[in-house]
């Protein structure tokens, strides 16, 4: 097997992939490397994040990155977004990521990120 | 097959394994490996005439100046040049075109317009974006119709009296599709405008004469053709190089020098400011005269018969969409494809479990991906080596990538 076997049941059935309704934020970016796409949407609740959902045009690494961190951003106040670091998401994705890819990793975590400081900023 | 067989033993590089199977290396067109023949000369040249070239006046001075410039008159003969002066070496490709951006980017006034196309690389593309912004120049492109060809009846209405340059490519690195640099050459001629080619893609590929194409730049990268990386090519035509101002200034670019100005030195080394790539270029010369020996009409038999096998494997599949024209006579070495619900980073990275090496992604082609309504292909290209078996071997894993994800 080429990627982990979370990797291939997030890329297979993610769990967190589609539309939300009216967020409170959102934003989208591109790998440059590929052209991959990822825009991640939050909605918000009594100061946490209540739903995070992400869409996008990306491979299977980039998609289960996005859709782990949207279940790791559940019920998370804001300022957790600052705190997460890549090594929690590889951790998660209990996968050996090479140099070449870690970008894929890495893409979905930093549209998160501007997604909440867009919100701090406007706020 | 008789190419393939007469070649591999030239490249060390085929004896190694990749994730423990023979490496099927299908990524030539992003940069070709090396033969020995190449590789030695850069380590001959390294070992016994290694000085600076030009204004070294020792024995090793003269010998890396004659080595330079025996390459110079390599690659002069290969691609048809009319005169030595009109090879300039560069650092590749890119570096090329930027050297035309800037030499003709100067006599050029805001409300000019360059025409470049849709199918072009980003190296082809964003200098003269950066002209267009820096000088005011407007920049248009020659929209792709059909299975990849440039619109030529749209092209010839994007002429206009302010038209100076167009920059195209010859081959393109994604459709393969070849282009009619002939017919362009000649539309330019009659407008008045000056015309650049991008051959990266063609000339490791099929003969090129740039005297019967008749362009006034052609420009194409060593480390694609056999030779090293950090050596490139720009063909200027004589008359033309020889009214242009330098790009950039420096030693030996100059004949003399006062505090407050200088004259040029000759063609070729006025456009070569400072220390030339002396061993790339040396390396360049090796792989020009491989090539040479090889014929490229039997490279390009070679290739195409790849190319047209590759097709028909892969059409065959289910699931697997190609990209350019389906006629291998019309397309050079690269065959671009996707499968449908695979990411092209994720087939890459399965096809090399394989020990398959193909490219995945926009190709730096990215307003042609967006043309196309994709984020990026996988890419199979071609080189003398490759063999009917490995195109077999390379049809197998694709129809596999997607029980493995």
């Amino acid at each position: 097997m080429l990627y982990s076997s979370v990797i291939h049941e997030r890329f297979r059935r993610p769990r967190f992939r589609g539309e939300l309704q009216e967020p409170d934020a959102a934003f989208e970016d591109v790998n440059p490397l590929c052209g991959d796409r990822v825009r991640i949407e939050i909605r918000f609740a009594d100061g946490t994040i209540a739903q995070a959902g992400f869409r996008g045009d990306s491979c299977a690494i980039c998609t289960a990155s996005a859709d782990i961190l949207a279940e790791m951003a559940h019920g998370q106040p804001l300022a957790w977004v600052g705190e997460i670091a890549v090594s929690d998401l590889l951790a998660r994705l209990e996968a050996d990521i090479r140099p070449s890819r870690m970008k894929c990793v890495t893409l979905p975590l930093q549209v998160l990120k501007r997604a909440l400081t867009s919100v701090e900023t406007r706020s | 097959m008789t190419l393939a067989l007469l070649t591999r033993p030239d490249f060390p590089i085929l004896e190694r394994l990749v994730n423990g199977k023979p490496l099927i290396y299908l990524d030539s067109a992003a940069s070709s490996q090396k033969p020995r023949q190449v590789l030695e000369a850069l380590k001959l040249y390294y070992e016994r005439s290694h000085a600076n070239v030009h204004r070294s006046i020792h024995t090793l001075g003269e010998e890396a100046t004659a080595l330079l410039e025996a390459a110079r008159d390599s690659v002069k003969e290969f691609i048809g040049a009319a005169h030595r002066e009109e090879i300039v070496f560069t650092r590749g490709t890119t570096d090329a075109i930027n050297l035309v951006a800037q030499a003709v980017g100067r006599t050029l006034a805001p409300g000019d317009e360059i025409i470049i196309t849709e199918m072009e690389h980003h190296s082809n593309l964003i200098p003269w974006q950066m002209l267009a912004r820096d000088r005011g120049v407007r920049l248009k492109a020659v929209p792709i119709v059909g299975e990849g060809f440039l619109d030529l009846d749209a092209f010839d209405r994007l002429f206009t009296p302010r038209t100076r340059l167009v920059a195209v490519t010859h081959v393109s690195n994604v459709l393969g599709t070849i282009n009619p640099v002939r017919e362009i050459v000649a539309r330019c001629r009659a407008s008045g405008s000056l015309v650049l080619v991008d051959g990266a893609q063609a000339v490791p590929h099929m003969p090129v004469n740039v005297s019967s194409l008749g362009p006034d730049f052609y420009a194409f990268s060593g480390h694609k053709m056999l030779g090293p990386t950090g050596i490139g090519v720009l063909y200027g035509r004589y008359e033309l190089l020889d009214h242009l101002d330098p790009a950039w200034g420096g030693g030996e670019m100059i004949k003399e020098v006062w505090i407050d100005r200088a004259e040029w030195n000759d063609l070729p080394w006025r456009f070569e400011p400072g220390t030339p790539p002396i061993a790339p270029a040396v390396g360049l010369g090796a792989a020009v005269e491989y090539l040479g020996k090889l014929g490229m009409e039997r490279v390009l038999a070679h290739e195409q018969e790849l190319t047209g096998l590759c097709l028909d494997r892969l059409e065959a599949l289910d699931d697997v969409t190609l990209y350019g024209p389906r006629n291998p006579e019309v397309r050079g070495a690269v065959v671009a494809f996707n499968v449908r619900g695979l990411h092209p980073h994720d087939g890459a990275a399965l096809l090399d479990q394989d020990g398959i090496a193909v490219r995945a992604g926009h190709h730096c082609a990215m307003p042609l991906m967006r043309k196309l309504g994709i984020v990026g292909t996988l890419r199979a290209s071609f080189s003398v080596f490759n063999t009917a078996d490995e195109i077999d071997l390379l049809a197998r894993s694709v129809s596999n990538l997607k029980l493995q994800l």
